[in-house]
């Protein structure tokens, strides 16, 4: 369909290659780089190299990598990036709770420079002074920024953070004598799923509170969870739905009562920087993720860093090392009474750290604040105009304003069209937006989660509207168009019947070989 | 060529209409219609059918004649092959469960309905699980779970499921109310049976969600946990549900879905037990009683499962009640709580408050339960 001038949506196409997996483009001989034949005098000084790994660690065959030219990988990889619809290209508030905001490309240089990029975590730390004061500093900012009072960058994403919570939790138990009884650790059903999941890989039985009519967890099932097995509480405040549990004093108070830690997930903090912090509500430890709020890249799952923060009781079980100043030289603090250990090898995501530090010095504590209210204000412009496109409700709020997102629903718009939450995604992806719904399960029906944050700007923002209100048009009036979308992207649609059955998902090449036969790949003459 | 069956009760929801609380039964009709009520299933099915409109060469529709689907069918511009006729000049209970019958008979792939829970035991009592179907909701009670939630949606999971993009069934319960007693304002519904409907839950959510496992992965996680935790001198009173069938079935033991069992030490001590035989079999033993929230409200207890009485309930004693049930279950609740109706006013005041709903493997929902009345 053409989109006339004057409105703004676009007549977006989205580039299609075809491209094949690179093993299917291997060819037998292939090669990016000739590695030049290592001169005798090498050979004769150190050996062929080989002979020093004992038999038994060597490969019998080698390993079944693609063979692939420079410029084929070159041209694979550059029509991959066209087929992907990058934060850089689109309005991308839609991927609600991920908090995708501007990454100054400045940073990208800063992370790049061979001050940062050409230093080894096995030099010795009089030789890397500089990189151990970012970390030392960004400890400090983080400090003030949570009220915590010792900051660990080892973790490399909010998941990992939480796990490291749960270690950290368990040890605190430990200590005490009482870890083989507090084994329940109590989340929200509207807090991240990773706070129930990555305790449960701690060995942690999860018991989850509901919402009550009004969105927030249940006071009362807090108390009726807690007992003398609670080993703590991990929360989100704001939660998902982007509404602020304004009693969670309580809630921490009543845990600490009952003997339990309570952690808390700040991964996304974008709404609150500079306004709230964990310690004024009595939090022993809490976490962020430098690549959300702090202006790092997602990084298409990694690199990321949950930076962990603890009050002065539980900084005594945090990962090894810390960094800490002498007063005149930075240094790798292992004096950690009850350490759990390290949960990354080396000191953390340097690159992420460095650029989380840049931004922060960049925006100033004034600066922390005013981005934390745009976002806060871009949210609540989109929550009156968005409530007032047809079929589109926000429940829970019963015209209250939100924090930093919203989770919207569509179960109006399907029950009066047919046109579920999907479809109206896949039919936006049409012009260029990406719109996430929820996590499982999905509390809210039909769902949608929009998070504009402080980097877009208004005209964008009513660019995204008029997405959304031509899709719901279209849903009134032709819904076939919408059920059918999408029609200017990659992949029309994807066969989705397979992801959860364990004999055809195949997450590398080899399983997918195996599982579904080498007649399953695309066979090039 | 895929094939759609169609029955609309054409006199489904005209009870509602008129203030009526359902239309089961000539005599109601018959006082629906003095009160000026009018056909409007019709209607509701061919907004459904509206959506299949698009999709019309890939399927071919059959129906009875008439109201009974011919007419919304034509009225869509669709054309339906009619493959028999209700009765004249009036249509009746059989006239649905023989055409459910019959379009068994033919190997649907799909069968619409349209009408309300009393239409959905109809059509329930001829096929079982053994055609995958989907109510158009149209009737005056929809208790049951197996309609879609408006009659666009439901045309438009017809149109998925038949053009192969929704390929999972999962089953769902049948429930219905005894009309005439609602009317005197006591409302005793009962699970009626299970019926196999396309489950619509999509599985590709983006980046972040793990995918909602399949229910019924859920269900054994549940009573993985659950066999763990059981006690060899224990009595497990076993209340009905397709929640609690994995826990029978990993246990190797008769399950009967819609009544109560018993089981200790790992044997069966009862199945499809009544009241008494409930009673004596707790004789000399401490027991706990599993359940799961029956039909779309959410009943605990006193819907389907009228045989665990307040006596037993006393006699188990709450701290002993596990309470079992997927997060799909919870979540489908919309933050309502939990309800209990025994009919014992005491016994109800005493089972309200917090319980741990099992909802995994080591994993549990803290959900509150509340009186009906």
């Amino acid at each position: 369909m053409e989109i006339q001038r004057g409105s703004r949506l676009r007549n977006f196409h989205q580039a299609k290659w075809d491209e094949e997996v690179i093993f299917e483009l291997s060819t037998p001989g292939e090669r990016g780089i000739h590695v030049p034949e290592v001169e005798t005098e090498i050979s004769d000084a150190v050996g062929d190299g080989l002979s020093r790994i004992p038999t038994a660690m060597r490969r019998k065959t080698p390993p079944a990598l693609p063979e692939v030219g420079q410029m084929r990988v070159l041209k694979h990889f550059l029509r991959l990036s066209q087929q992907t619809l990058g934060a850089d290209f689109n309005v991308d508030i839609g991927q609600g709770t991920c908090t995708i905001k501007y990454n100054p490309k400045i940073n990208e240089r800063i992370a790049g420079a061979p001050q940062a990029m050409d230093i080894h975590p096995h030099q010795d730390e009089s030789t890397v002074q500089g990189a151990l004061q970012v970390m030392y500093e960004l400890d400090l900012f983080l400090r003030e920024i949570s009220g915590m009072d010792r900051f660990s960058l080892q973790p490399s994403s909010g998941s990992d953070a939480i796990l490291t919570m749960a270690a950290i939790m368990h040890k605190y138990h430990e200590v005490r004598g009482e870890a083989a009884t507090r084994d329940e650790l109590i989340t929200t059903i509207f807090s991240h799923p990773s706070d129930a999941a990555a305790a449960a890989v701690k060995g942690y039985k999860i018991i989850t509170l509901y919402a009550d009519e009004q969105g927030m967890p249940d006071l009362e099932a807090l108390k009726a969870a807690l007992s003398q097995r609670t080993a703590g509480l991990f929360i989100t405040n704001p939660e998902d739905i982007g509404i602020f549990n304004p009693r969670i004093p309580e809630f921490t108070r009543m845990v600490h009562e009952a003997g339990g830690i309570c952690g808390y997930d700040q991964a996304n903090v974008n709404g609150i920087m500079g306004i709230t912090r964990a310690r004024e509500a009595a939090f022993d430890l809490c976490f962020f993720n430098l690549h959300k709020s702090f202006g790092a890249p997602h990084g298409c799952g990694g690199p990321g860093a949950g930076a962990l923060g603890a009050t002065e009781e539980m900084a005594d079980y945090l990962p090894v090392p810390l960094v800490g100043l002498d007063g005149e030289r930075y240094y790798f603090d292992y004096e950690v009474p009850h350490s759990i250990g390290k949960v990354r090898s080396f000191w953390g995501a340097f690159s992420v750290i460095l650029k989380a530090y840049a931004w922060i010095l960049s925006m100033g504590a004034e600066g922390l604040k005013e981005a934390a209210r745009i976002a806060v204000l871009n949210n609540n412009y989109l929550l009156k105009k968005i409530t007032e496109i047809y079929g589109a409700t926000s429940p829970y709020t019963g015209g209250k304003r939100r924090i930093e997102q919203v989770r919207y629903s569509w179960q109006k718009l399907y029950e009066e069209t047919g046109v579920d939450t999907h479809d109206v995604t896949l039919r936006l992806a049409d012009f260029g937006f990406h719109l996430w719904q929820s996590h499982h399960p999905f509390v809210v029906p039909q769902p949608f989660t929009i998070e504009p944050t402080e980097s877009y700007s208004k005209d964008e923002l009513d660019e995204y509207l008029d997405g959304l209100r031509h899709v719901v048009q279209e849903a009134r009036t032709e819904p076939e168009t919408v059920k059918r979308a999408p029609h200017n992207s990659v992949v029309h649609k994807i066969d989705e019947s397979s992801f959860d059955d364990p004999e055809k998902w195949a997450v590398t090449w080899r399983a997918f070989i195996k599982k579904h036969g080498e007649a399953a790949a695309k066979i090039r003459g | 060529m895929k094939t759609l069956g169609l029955i609309v009760n054409p006199v489904a929801g005209m009870g509602g209409t008129v203030g009526l609380k359902g239309t089961d039964g000539p005599e109601i009709l018959e006082r629906a219609e003095q009160l000026g009520a009018v056909p409007q299933a019709h209607k509701r099915a061919a907004r459904a059918l509206a959506a299949l409109l698009p999709h019309s060469d890939n399927f071919e529709l059959l129906t009875f004649s008439g109201v009974m689907g011919e007419k919304p069918a034509a009225e869509c511009g669709l054309k339906p092959q009619v493959i028999g006729s209700g009765s004249s000049p009036r249509t009746i209970p059989e006239d649905t469960i023989r055409a459910a019958g019959q379009m068994a008979d033919r190997g649907v792939d799909l069968l619409l309905f349209a009408g309300g829970d009393g239409t959905a035991r109809d059509v329930c009592g001829a096929i079982g699980t053994s055609v995958t179907v989907l109510g158009i909701p149209a009737g005056v009670k929809i208790h049951s779970a197996v309609f879609a939630s408006s009659p666009p949606a439901a045309g438009q999971v017809a149109a998925s499921f038949l053009g192969g993009e929704i390929v999972r069934v999962k089953e769902a319960e049948v429930m219905d109310i005894d009309e005439e007693g609602y009317r005197r304002g006591i409302l005793s519904a009962r699970l009626y049976g299970y019926m196999t409907i396309p489950d619509g839950r999509r599985l590709l959510q983006g980046l972040k969600a793990a995918s909602a496992p399949d229910e019924r992965a859920v269900q054994m996680a549940i009573a993985t946990g659950l066999i763990e935790s059981m006690a060899d001198d224990r009595c497990y009173i076993v209340g009905p549900g397709s929640t609690c069938r994995p826990l029978m079935e990993m246990l190797g033991l008769e399950d009967s879905l819609l009544g109560v069992d018993m089981v200790r030490g790992g044997r069966q001590i009862g199945k499809d037990m009544s009241e008494r035989e409930i009673l004596e079999g707790m004789a000399n033993a401490e027991c706990s009683l599993i359940l799961t929230p029956v039909g779309g409200q959410g009943f605990l207890l006193g819907r389907g499962n009228q045989q665990i009485s307040p006596e037993v309930i006393r006699r188990v004693g709450k701290e002993n009640i596990i309470v079992v049930a997927t997060p799909e279950k919870l979540t489908s609740l919309r933050g309502r709580p939990l309800l209990v109706d025994t009919g014992d006013i005491e016994t109800d005041s005493y089972l309200c408050g917090y319980y741990r709903v099992v909802t995994g493997y080591r994993e549990a929902a803290v959900y509150r339960v509340s009186c009906y009345a």
